[in-house]
């Protein structure tokens, strides 16, 4: 048994530490206050990232999960192991400008889910966002009322979408619309809608509480004419297979999320130790109950954040074994989101009004965290999943 | 459930056919063989027989050290990866130890009534002979590497069977595992022989004191050097066994060493031992020792001459207690879930409302995250090492999470989680125990 970090993902660790360190961190306030502006320090990035990408193991960023071949009955450390450590050292510089990394799109995770191998082909270098949510339905994704029409080789496409991630810079948009409304989730199939499709409208850019640096995009798609060939996996509707195809998307990028959130809580308890470094004393001996109060909220925050991290780990190791880790990814989903919220908002508070300033990132961090409990399945989202898979209830018993 | 419930009533009737069924699945194992233990076993049992009566005064006399380095386990190696995976051999000794624990679970009632356990429970668990993997080679036991990560899995799944028990039976091998850690070549070569006799040696870990905010790093006991002898004076509270130990490892603070723990004969002058009553943790038959000048040899300073890290001792205890929690609250976890499925209110099931399933799922994210904390810990120890600032998360992560989910437990029940016809209130009352006692256990 071991739980520490392999020596061959150091390298990557480091370099992501030092990208986040040297390229994130400077630039982080400046886009939480103009929001909207795009990021061109992360252009220049994103080419190195992609010559890096091609020969290494994990890629950073959320898009690839390559499958590797575990047969062999020994135990693996891979791609979702990497991926996780990536996205945590970066998101420990600035989780708003990670997720606007060109190229790293959730839809890029979703078209490596789903896609098959022409179409993995043909969008290899597409950066795309991800369009699910509705005005009307936000957690529930069965209940969406974009449709899809078939005619000739072209679907039509009519609904609006909103709170997409990068889809005002993405080149794509994977959009979730239904082939047959009264079927219900069955009939429901994600589409790869490029930029400048006709019918397709961007109709604004949201103001938000936090990760400013993200362009957060409402679309609207009036008669958008899609080539039938952009229909992610198999066109037919197969009511027993259901939703399973478009979930799988979630499996596999929950630990990524959970790794985001782990990364804004280690830069907020390091920064937060350093600005009290002359009022703590923790030796990691005295029980808790007989330090000073600050020092046993550290000691909590941290516990907090390792139990999260390791949990985080764990269901990535899962996934490059091989092993279902449905119930895993969203245990730390669950954990990392709120523990981050949590303790960055204590965090603020610890530093008191030094906290809240914009000299320091406390608040930005304080800010940008609340997403994270929110997004790729709320906190309840998590629960109900674990709840359900505890008591071997179906979401018609447990609602 | 009420069914399967029914099955295990019938195989307790005849505790010792199912006993040697799995006993003997073990001893034919795969892991067995290869380990050996069946030969190692059927010599000790002869060994054991012919010496087993002078076990109690060993500790009351001088440690002669033959300056000889004294045995440690070394460090288990790994392969640098990332893997939370059992060895087959960990599962097979999982396997035995959940079986045994299905019996504690049944006795636990009663136990919790009697405030003792009884013999014939004490003999099975004799019998599973946990001596041999902890003991180094040398001595007769089959170890070569620490295996800090087994003794978690084992810890884990007595106190899955039942909290008090757990601590009680394995008091006496968190001794042992002191002393292979810690002690000095003529405290192992003295003591260890009769850790795997077929009826070993019992004796405990005492470190707290009654006192609030109480801290192992401020103690009250004193040790003071006085020529060949240190004089102990001070009282020891919650000793887990103390009436049945031959003798205690005890902790405290010298004149000349700082913390140190010594071993204190049971019945040395001036020792005495009180039963006390507690919230909880009643099989574990706990006491308060009183010392009123107390005098031991010198030699019997654990670790000898120098004594020892007594924060790394201390680590190893508090892992213990981390592993207890850990397995308790795992039981709470898998006896909420089939309850809040099987009560009904307002015509359907409890648990189909989110207020009482969003509790269990938190049980299960706060009993994941204890669990990992205690693993990462447990690994580090057992690689050789620094892990005081992951054994001392962990701790804090348990203490706090295992009383929230020892309190649900109850919560999820209802009137029925407060009666003592279900385990739950007994394990609200054991779970307070662990973020206070550091006896008892050590890993």
């Amino acid at each position: 048994m071991n739980l520490e970090i392999p020596k061959k993902f150091k390298g990557i660790q480091n370099f992501a530490t030092i990208a986040a360190k040297t390229i994130f961190r400077p630039i982080s306030r400046k886009y939480d206050v103009e929001e909207h502006t795009y990021p061109v320090e992360l252009d220049l990035f994103a080419a190195g990232l992609n010559g890096m990408n091609d020969g290494s193991e994990g890629s950073i960023g959320g898009a690839s999960s390559k499958k590797e071949d575990v047969s062999d009955g020994q135990v693996h450390n891979g791609g979702n192991m990497a991926n996780c450590i990536n996205i945590q050292a970066m998101c420990y510089g600035d989780v708003g400008l990670l997720l606007s990394i060109p190229g790293q799109g959730l839809g890029n995770s979703a078209i490596s889910a789903v896609a098959n191998t022409e179409q993995l082909k043909r969008f290899s270098k597409t950066w795309a966002a991800m369009a699910i949510t509705e005005p009307n339905c936000g957690s529930d994704s069965s209940a969406i009322t974009t449709t899809a029409r078939k005619e000739g080789d072209f679907y039509y496409l009519n609904g609006e979408k909103i709170f997409i991630t990068s889809g005002e810079r993405a080149n794509a948009v994977v959009v979730w619309a239904t082939l047959d409304k009264e079927i219900g989730k069955a009939a429901i199939k994600s589409f790869v809608v490029e930029k400048g499709t006709p019918g397709m409208q961007l109709v604004r850019l949201e103001k938000k509480l936090g990760i400013r640096a993200s362009d957060t995009a409402a679309i609207v798609f009036t008669e958008c004419k899609v080539p039938a060939e952009n229909l992610l996996g198999s066109p037919e509707i197969d009511i027993k297979k259901g939703f399973g195809g478009v979930m799988e998307t979630f499996d596999n990028t929950r630990p990524f999320v959970a790794s985001m959130a782990n990364g804004v809580a280690e830069a907020a308890i390091e920064r937060t130790k350093e600005l009290l470094q002359d009022k703590i004393n923790l030796d990691y001996k005295t029980p808790i109950n007989n330090v000073k109060s600050v020092e046993a909220e550290i000691y909590k925050m941290e516990a907090e954040y390792e139990a999260a991290r390791l949990l985080t780990l764990k269901a990535a190791w899962m996934a490059d074994n091989r092993k279902p880790n449905s119930l895993e990814a969203s245990i730390c989903k669950a954990k990392a989101a709120r523990i981050t919220n949590q303790l960055t908002l204590k965090c603020v508070e610890l530093c008191s009004s030094l906290g809240y300033s914009y000299n320091e990132l406390l608040e930005k961090w304080a800010r940008d965290s609340k997403i994270l409990d929110i997004f790729e399945g709320t906190q309840q989202i998590q629960q109900l999943i674990i709840a359900r898979r505890l008591l071997r209830k179906s979401s018609a018993e447990l609602k | 459930m009420v069914k399967e419930e029914k099955k295990r009533g019938k195989k307790s009737d005849l505790p010792y056919a199912t006993y040697f069924e799995y006993y003997n699945q073990f001893l034919d194992s795969k892991f067995a063989k290869t380990l050996n233990l069946r030969k190692l076993s059927e010599r000790f049992v002869y060994e054991g027989t012919k010496n087993g009566i002078k076990v109690a005064n060993a500790a009351s006399k001088v440690f002669k050290s033959n300056s000889k380095k004294p045995e440690r386990l070394d460090p288990q190696k790994n392969t640098d990866l990332f893997d939370l995976n059992y060895s087959d051999e960990q599962k097979m000794i999982q396997q035995t130890i959940q079986q045994f624990a299905v019996k504690m679970r049944n006795a636990a009632e009663k136990i919790d009534d009697v405030f003792t356990i009884d013999e014939s429970l004490w003999n099975e668990f004799n019998e599973l002979q946990l001596g041999y993997l902890q003991v180094p080679e040398v001595f007769g036991g089959m170890m070569k590497e620490k295996s800090t990560t087994t003794q978690m899995m084992m810890v884990e799944e007595l106190a899955y069977g039942d909290l008090g028990q757990a601590l009680a039976f394995f008091t006496r091998h968190s001794v042992l595992n002191a002393i292979v850690n810690f002690g000095s070549d003529g405290q192992q070569a003295d003591l260890i022989p009769a850790f795997l006799q077929e009826n070993p040696a019992i004796a405990s870990i005492a470190i707290n004191e009654p006192t609030p905010l109480f801290s192992p790093y401020e103690l009250s006991t004193k040790a003071e050097k006085k020529e060949n002898v240190y004089v102990i004076n001070g009282i020891k509270n919650i000793v887990p066994l103390a009436n049945k130990s031959a003798y205690f490892l005890l902790a405290a603070e010298t004149n000349d060493k700082g913390i140190q723990l010594f071993i204190v004969d049971k019945n040395s002058k001036g020792l005495s031992v009180n039963p006390e009553r507690t919230m909880g943790l009643n099989a574990a038959e706990m006491c308060e020792l009183t010392l009123k000048n107390v005098e031991v040899d010198s030699s019997a300073m654990l670790g000898g001459t120098d004594g020892i890290a007594y924060n790394e001792f201390i680590d190893y205890c508090k892992l213990g207690w981390c592993a207890l929690a850990v397995g308790c609250c795992q039981a709470v976890l898998d006896y909420v879930i089939p309850y809040a499925n099987d009560r009904y209110a307002f015509g359907e099931p409890i648990s189909n409302r989110q207020a009482v399933a969003f509790m269990i799922a938190d049980v299960k994210i706060e009993l994941e995250s204890m669990r990992i904390l205690t693993q990462r810990a447990a690994a580090k120890a057992e690689q050789g090492l620094d892990f005081e600032k992951e054994v001392y998360l962990a701790h804090v992560l348990c203490a706090e999470k295992c009383m929230q989910i020892g309190s649900n437990g109850v919560q999820l029940l209802g009137g029925h989680g407060f009666v003592r016809d279900f385990p739950v209130e007994r394990w609200y009352r054991d779970l307070r125990a662990v973020s206070i006692a550091v006896n008892g256990v050590h890993l």
